[in-house]
C-alpha cells in the first residue's frame, strides 16, 4: 500500500500537527516503509490466533464506585493561560 | 409516490454512579463550575485511569434486561477529535469489541400492539465536558465536571418505521434503566440524549436511502417533531429532483426545524485505537449470572402480569408499567384495596389528573398508596358511595385527615343503606315537589327517565350525599311509578 503526499498532510491535519514541505516529503518515504512491513505481516497466517489489543497478558482490573477525588480547582487552575468564575477560557469556539 | 421511513436511534443513558467512570471524582449534578474535574479528567500528563465497577455491572444489567450477548472480552479505544471540552484530545469509547452485544427491546405503540426492535450493541464511554459560550471577553468558558461521566449508549438496529415508534422506543429504552435503577433518566439534566438517523425510501424497496443523523434531541416529543420534520425535508428534496446527502443536522426546538452542521469531511475520521491505557476486560460467566441475581421485574413483563393475571386492558397495563414508581404506587394500592380494576380507575384518573394540575411526580403524591388504597377499600365495601370517594379524595389530598377511616368519621360520610330512612327522603322530595311530579306524570314515557336525575339529585341533596344512589334510583322510580 503506498501513502501520497495528500495523505501525510491530511493525518498531519488530523492530529493538528504542522509540517513544513521538506519535512512532509520525509514522512511519505517513511510511513510508506512501515506500511510495507505491515504488508509483509499481513501475509503471515494468522488462523485461530487472537487479536492483541494490549501487550499485557493481564486483564482491566475495576476500582469500587467512591469519590475520592477532592475538589483541587484552584491548583489546577494555576497554571491555566485564562480562568474566570471558575472556568477554563479558550479561544471562542463559535461565531 | 408511498414513502417508507427508516429510523435508527443511538441513546446515551447517563449511569447512576456516584463517581466518573475512571476517576473518583463525584457525577453530582449542578456543582459549582470544575470543582469536579480531577486530573485524570482533565487529562492532565502522567495519570491513568481506572475503571469504575459500579458502570460495568449497570452495562451489564441493561444487557441482561434486553437479553443481549455478553461477550467475555471488551475492549476500550480512543476516539480522537479536538475540541476544548474534550482536554485529552480523544473520548475513551469502545468501537471493535463493545461490552454488550446484540439483544432487543420490546416496544408498546399506541393500539396496544408490540414490535421487537433490535439492539446492535452498546458500549461504555466517557462524557465530554460543556462549552459556555456566552461573552468571557470573546472568549468561550469551559466547564469540565462532566468529563468522564459514565454513559452507556445503546445503538438499535434500523427497525424503527415512524415517528411514533421513535418515541415508543426512547420511552421503553427510558423504563428500562429506571427500572434498573442505573439511571435517573431525567432528561432535562441531560441524562438521556439521543441521536436520530432517519432516512426515506420508496414503498417496497428493500435498499436504505441516504441517511441524515439528527443530533440534540433531548426529549420524547422533541424526537417526534424532529423525525417528523426531516421525513418531510427528504420527501420535499427527492420529490423536487434533489438527493439527501449524508450529514449530521440539529434539531432546533424552538423553529421546529433540523438544520445542517457545517462539517469538514474529515470531520468524521476519528481514528480509533485500542487504549493502551486500559486492559482488555474481561467479565466471566458467573459475574454475570450473579448480575442476573440482582435484576427487578422488568417492564415488559410487569405489563404482562397487569394483562394477563390482573385482568387490565392492554392500555392500563403498558401505562401503569411505564415507571417503576408507578408501577410500584398501583401495586400497593391494588393490595390494600383488593381490586386491581378499581385501583387503575384511580390511579390513572383522579390521581393522575391532581398530580398533572398540580405538576407533581408520582413520587410527590400528597396521598400515600395506603392512603389511596384505604379508601377504595371503602368504596368497595359500599361503606361510601362514588360521590363520598371524591370527597375524601380531595380531604386526603388537601391533608386533612390521616386516613380515608378518620375523614368519613368525621364528616358522617358513610352511605346510608337503610331502607325505611332513604325511602322517608324520599317521600318528603315527592311531597315538596309537587310541580315536577305533575311534570313527570304528563310525561311520554321515554322522557321520563331523563326527569328522574331532578328527583335523584334533590334526594342525594337530602341525604347530604350519603345515601346509596343506585338504591334512590331504583326506589324512585317504584315510588313515581306508582302514582302514574
Amino acid at each position: 500500500m503506498a501513502i501520497e503526499h495528500a495523505d501525510v498532510l491530511r493525518a498531519a491535519h488530523l492530529a493538528r500537527l504542522g509540517l513544513d514541505e521538506q519535512e512532509a516529503h520525509g514522512y511519505v518515504n517513511d510511513l510508506s516503509r512501515i506500511l510495507e512491513m505491515v504488508d509483509r505481516l499481513q501475509s503471515v497466517d494468522t488462523e485461530g490466533v487472537l487479536p492483541l489489543s494490549h501487550p499485557l497478558d493481564a486483564t482491566q482490573p475495576l476500582r469500587a464506585d467512591e469519590i475520592i477525588e477532592p475538589n483541587r480547582r484552584e491548583a489546577f487552575q494555576s497554571c491555566a493561560p485564562a480562568v474566570a468564575d471558575g472556568l477554563y477560557l479558550v479561544p471562542r469556539v463559535v461565531e | 409516490m408511498q414513502w417508507e421511513t427508516v429510523i435508527g436511534l443511538e441513546v446515551h443513558v447517563q449511569l447512576a454512579t456516584q463517581s466518573k467512570i475512571f476517576s473518583g471524582a463525584s457525577t453530582a449534578f449542578g456543582a459549582e463550575a470544575n470543582t469536579q474535574a480531577s486530573a485524570v479528567d482533565l487529562g492532565l500528563p502522567g495519570v491513568l485511569p481506572v475503571l469504575n465497577e459500579n458502570a460495568v455491572a449497570m452495562a451489564v444489567q441493561f444487557g441482561l434486561a434486553i437479553n443481549a450477548q455478553i461477550p467475555e472480552i471488551s475492549v476500550f479505544e480512543r476516539k480522537n477529535y479536538f475540541y476544548p471540552d474534550l482536554p485529552k484530545g480523544y473520548q475513551t469509547s469502545q468501537m471493535a469489541q463493545p461490552i454488550i452485544g446484540p439483544g432487543e427491546v420490546e416496544i408498546t405503540l399506541e393500539d396496544g400492539s408490540t414490535k421487537r426492535i433490535r439492539i446492535h450493541h452498546a458500549h461504555l464511554e466517557e462524557d465530554a465536558g460543556k462549552s459556555l459560550h456566552e461573552d468571557y471577553h470573546g472568549m468561550t468558558g469551559i466547564d469540565l465536571n462532566r468529563s468522564g461521566t459514565p454513559l452507556l449508549e445503546i445503538v438499535s438496529e434500523p427497525d424503527l418505521r415512524s415517528a411514533k415508534e421513535a418515541s415508543a422506543y426512547i420511552k421503553a429504552i427510558h423504563a428500562i434503566v429506571t427500572y434498573l435503577g442505573i439511571s435517573d433518566g431525567n432528561m432535562a439534566e441531560g441524562s438521556m440524549r439521543c441521536d436520530v438517523n432517519v432516512s426515506v425510501r420508496p414503498k417496497g424497496q428493500e435498499t436504505y436511502g441516504t441517511r441524515a443523523e439528527i443530533k440534540n434531541v433531548n426529549s420524547f416529543r422533541f424526537a417526534e417533531r424532529a423525525i417528523a420534520f426531516e421525513v418531510e425535508r427528504q420527501i420535499d428534496l427527492i420529490e423536487d429532483g434533489g438527493k439527501v446527502i449524508q450529514e449530521t443536522r440539529l434539531f432546533d426546538p424552538d423553529l421546529d426545524e433540523t438544520r445542517s452542521m457545517r462539517t469538514k469531511e474529515e470531520a468524521n475520521d476519528y481514528r480509533y485505537f485500542p487504549c493502551p491505557d486500559l486492559l482488555p476486560l474481561m467479565l466471566d460467566e458467573a459475574y454475570v449470572e450473579h448480575q442476573r441475581t440482582t435484576l427487578p421485574e422488568l417492564p415488559a413483563e410487569k405489563r404482562q402480569r397487569f394483562q394477563h393475571e390482573l385482568g387490565l386492558s392492554a392500555y392500563d397495563a403498558d401505562f401503569l408499567s411505564s415507571s417503576r414508581p408507578l408501577a410500584e404506587y398501583f401495586e400497593r394500592v391494588k393490595d390494600v384495596a383488593g381490586d386491581a380494576k378499581l385501583a387503575a380507575n384511580w390511579v390513572q384518573g383522579d390521581l393522575m389528573a391532581r398530580l398533572n394540575k398540580d405538576s407533581l411526580d408520582i413520587t410527590e403524591s400528597p396521598v400515600s398508596a395506603d392512603q389511596l388504597g384505604g379508601l377504595l377499600l371503602r368504596l368497595k365495601d359500599e361503606t361510601i358511595n362514588g360521590k363520598a370517594a371524591k370527597q375524601v379524595f380531595a380531604d386526603l389530598w388537601e391533608r386533612k385527615g390521616e386516613s380515608a377511616d378518620e375523614i368519613i368519621d368525621a364528616k358522617g360520610l358513610k352511605q346510608v343503606t337503610d331502607t325505611g330512612a332513604i325511602e322517608a327522603m324520599i317521600d318528603q322530595v315527592i311531597a315538596d315537589n309537587p310541580v315536577q311530579v305533575t311534570q313527570y306524570r304528563e310525561a311520554e314515557e321515554d322522557k321520563r327517565g331523563k326527569m328522574i336525575g331532578f328527583f335523584v339529585g334533590q334526594a342525594m341533596k337530602a341525604s347530604r350525599g350519603t345515601a346509596n344512589p343506585q338504591q334512590v334510583n331504583a326506589l324512585l322510580k317504584q315510588k313515581l311509578d306508582a302514582l302514574l
